[in-house]
């Protein structure tokens, strides 16, 4: 394949990896946000694919390997285990901003990534790291978005999920080959985030009965 | 090698903490592999000072002048926090479950080995991962008593804190790629510090940016401060010692590497960052201060005010302000554990938080209202003690350095906080105790503990050892290029 047709891909990717993460602010039920953030990580796994390709570099394979083996498989795994079906199948229309709006701010979010990226990408150059660095900070200003309108627990996890998503998706392009100790034990260390996050929804289950963590404010002032 | 077994002795320390059944095995496995890690910080720490930067596998794990400042105090404060924690617990949980016990003592050896390797790796990527970790082992510790707000406290800790770490990935790989384009090899400390002249200014600037952010978060800086009281406060105390004494010191030292990179190029505007998030975080402190309502709340928010005087005196620049930073992270370490020590033996008497249903504390009990008393005084600043000196020594260094407008301000702020914190601690610690109030017999490790965590708060206001101020300087040099 010639470098341009794989950019090209790559760039494919990158809008479909973006879709998916409006597909997270657009979602009404929260097995929905969990499908979402899914396809959000092969879409992330065939970025680095396409970019290791690109650069023939054995490093982003391995990342791509890591990423397929931990976060469309062993996350969803891992959370449905500790969280349990009867909170992931729930339907949840609770969140503090509806939907259209949130997708209008969402497409404000990602004007404004691009805004942050394209100095950055002139005072660097490169073409990859072109489409994968705007779209990965966007990805990462939608997770947080996600977390904070977002009342309840599951949905916050797949924010704070997707956020590191953003960050490994600008990752492939502009630290291509970070030490791949670095790699595993930061894939360890989102395997970590999902497993404590999920037990300590349910923990917040067992004691409250429900998980609509916004519900949680007791702790304040006065 | 010594660097490698400060990393292990923890690890083992929470491996054997299961291994018997006994309820005094876990505790004092813990102390013993503390004491351990005490005595090889502080042999680690003499030979920096010494020899300077001593590295135990090149590119990965090393410890200079400030990592050996902050190691030497989360050892300190790990120790002090076992012992409380052996009697705290017991009566906490009661001693026939331990199982709990256990789960306690595991999960605190790993919080511990998790801030040793934030300040020992020298690989960025890994130092990123051990801060993720920090907040990961500390998470269920937040929530041990599993009430509905300790639940509360833990998530809103985990949700804000992973948020931010995310942010701060984002900016240590735009860090790396700004570094890859200056021509730097391995992504460490080091070889950041030596390309820096190279480094691209604008990614460089926007890496600060995100990682201030993001480690801000973790720190404590306002306005991400939000998760700090509520988990400082309902973690057990001897927890809380760790969490407002160590740990946001040892998240505070990630950023505080950035800075001789930064200064390379001042169209990054690094020190102004600094002093404006710092003043920001110093003046909401100090109105947040005059209204809590909940003594551990008052404690989680003086710290707020120190991180936010340790921000202030970095900004200020220059090697007088740079020594006043690093003697007030030494200070409010070791304040600040002996504060909530305090506040976990007043918590075991009174069983309440609420500043307003505590009185005469030092009548129903000499030994908790003492430490209250004292650990109130030295944190707000009173002399002789030493938190008083370093932050003299920031002021005096920011009036030597023209910075008139910051110094006024932070001077504000600090006699505000002062205040609030002396109204609130007099009142409890004086005046006349409720009728109902019942003798409770301490722990005798909670007063051993109190003990070795007052010596320091004390000797430190009237002394400093040669070495220890030798320490502190080369730190302060560290800091500056």
């Amino acid at each position: 394949m010639t470098v341009s047709s794989l950019t090209q891909l790559n760039a494919l990717t990158g809008g479909l990896f973006l879709l998916s993460t409006f597909g997270i602010i657009a979602m009404r039920q929260i097995l929905g946000c969990l499908k979402m953030f899914v396809l959000q990580s092969i879409f992330l796994a065939i970025s680095a694919l396409l970019l290791g390709y690109l650069h023939q570099s054995i490093h982003l394979f391995a990342v791509a390997a890591i990423t397929l083996l931990v976060k469309p498989t062993l996350i969803p795994y891992l959370l449905q285990r500790t969280v349990g079906n009867e909170v992931t199948a729930r339907r949840e229309i609770s969140q503090l901003i509806n939907i259209p709006t949130s997708l209008l701010v969402a497409v404000g979010l990602t004007i404004v990534s691009y805004f942050v990226a394209t100095p950055l990408l002139s005072a660097a150059g490169g073409t990859t790291a072109g489409v994968n660095l705007p779209i990965g900070i966007a990805c990462l200003l939608l997770g947080a978005y996600t977390v904070t309108v977002r009342r309840e627990a599951l949905p916050q996890i797949i924010g704070i999920l997707t956020m590191e998503n953003g960050a490994f998706f600008a990752g492939i392009s502009i630290a291509p080959d970070l030490p791949l100790i670095a790699e595993l034990s930061a894939a360890f260390d989102v395997l970590v985030i999902a497993l404590v996050m999920g037990i300590l929804t349910r923990k917040i289950h067992e004691r409250m009965g429900s998980t609509t963590v916004s519900d949680l404010k007791t702790l304040k002032e006065v | 090698m010594g660097l490698l077994f400060i990393l292990i002795i923890p690890l083992a320390a929470a491996a054997l903490s299961l291994v018997s059944a006994d309820r005094r095995f876990a505790p004092a496995i813990t102390i013993a592999g503390a004491l351990a890690v005490l005595v090889l910080a502080l042999k680690t720490a003499f030979t920096v000072i010494k020899a300077g930067e001593i590295i135990a596998i090149a590119d990965w794990v090393s410890c200079n002048s400030l990592s050996a400042l902050i190691l030497l105090l989360v050892a300190f404060v790990s120790l002090t926090a076992a012992v409380f924690s052996w009697g705290y617990i017991e009566v906490h949980t009661g001693p026939d479950n331990v199982k709990k016990i256990q789960r306690y003592y595991i999960r605190f050896n790993l919080f511990v080995f998790s801030m040793l390797a934030v300040v020992l790796f020298s690989q960025v990527a890994l130092v990123w991962v051990a801060v993720e970790l920090t907040t990961l082992m500390s998470v269920f510790l937040v929530s041990f008593d599993n009430t509905r707000q300790a639940l509360e406290a833990a998530w809103k800790y985990v949700v804000l804190t992973c948020m931010g770490a995310a942010f701060a990935l984002l900016g240590i790989l735009l860090l790396y790629w700004a570094m890859k384009g200056a021509g730097g090899k391995t992504f460490t400390w080091e070889e950041l510090t030596a390309v820096s002249q190279g480094i691209n200014p604008k990614i460089l600037k926007t890496a600060f940016i995100f990682i201030l952010i993001g480690f801000g978060t973790k720190v404590g800086l306002v306005p991400m401060h939000t998760w700090l009281p509520d988990a400082h406060s309902q973690a057990p105390s001897p927890v809380c010692a760790l969490l407002s004494g160590v740990e946001t010191t040892t998240i505070l030292y990630v950023i505080l590497r950035l800075l001789p990179i930064l200064n390379v190029s001042p169209s990054i505007h690094a020190s102004e960052w600094f002093l404006v998030s710092g003043l920001v975080s110093v003046g909401a402190a100090a109105f947040l201060l005059i209204q809590v309502k909940d003594y551990k709340r008052l404690f989680a928010f003086s710290t707020v005010e120190h991180m936010g005087i340790i921000m202030v005196a970095v900004g200020l620049g220059g090697s007088a302000a740079h020594l006043g930073a690093t003697y007030q992270i030494l200070s409010h370490a070791i304040t600040k554990s002996l504060c909530f020590f305090a506040a976990g033996t007043t918590l075991l008497i009174v069983g309440t938080r609420e500043i307003s249903s505590v009185r005469g504390l030092i009548r129903t009990s000499p030994i908790a209202g003492g430490a209250f008393l004292i650990g109130g005084l030295a944190i707000a600043g009173a002399p002789p003690f030493a938190v008083f000196l370093s932050e003299f020594a920031i002021l005096r260094a920011g009036i030597a350095g023209g910075h008139y407008i910051a110094i006024t301000l932070l001077g504000i702020f600090i006699l505000m906080a002062f205040a609030a914190v002396m109204f609130h601690v007099n009142r409890m610690v004086f005046g006349k105790p409720p009728e109902d109030m019942v003798k409770v017999a301490l722990p005798k490790t909670a007063i051993i503990s109190l003990t070795m965590a007052l010596v320091p708060v004390i000797v430190l206001g009237l002394y400093i050892p040669d070495s220890l101020y030798k320490l502190l300087r080369l730190a302060a040099a560290s800091l500056g290029r």
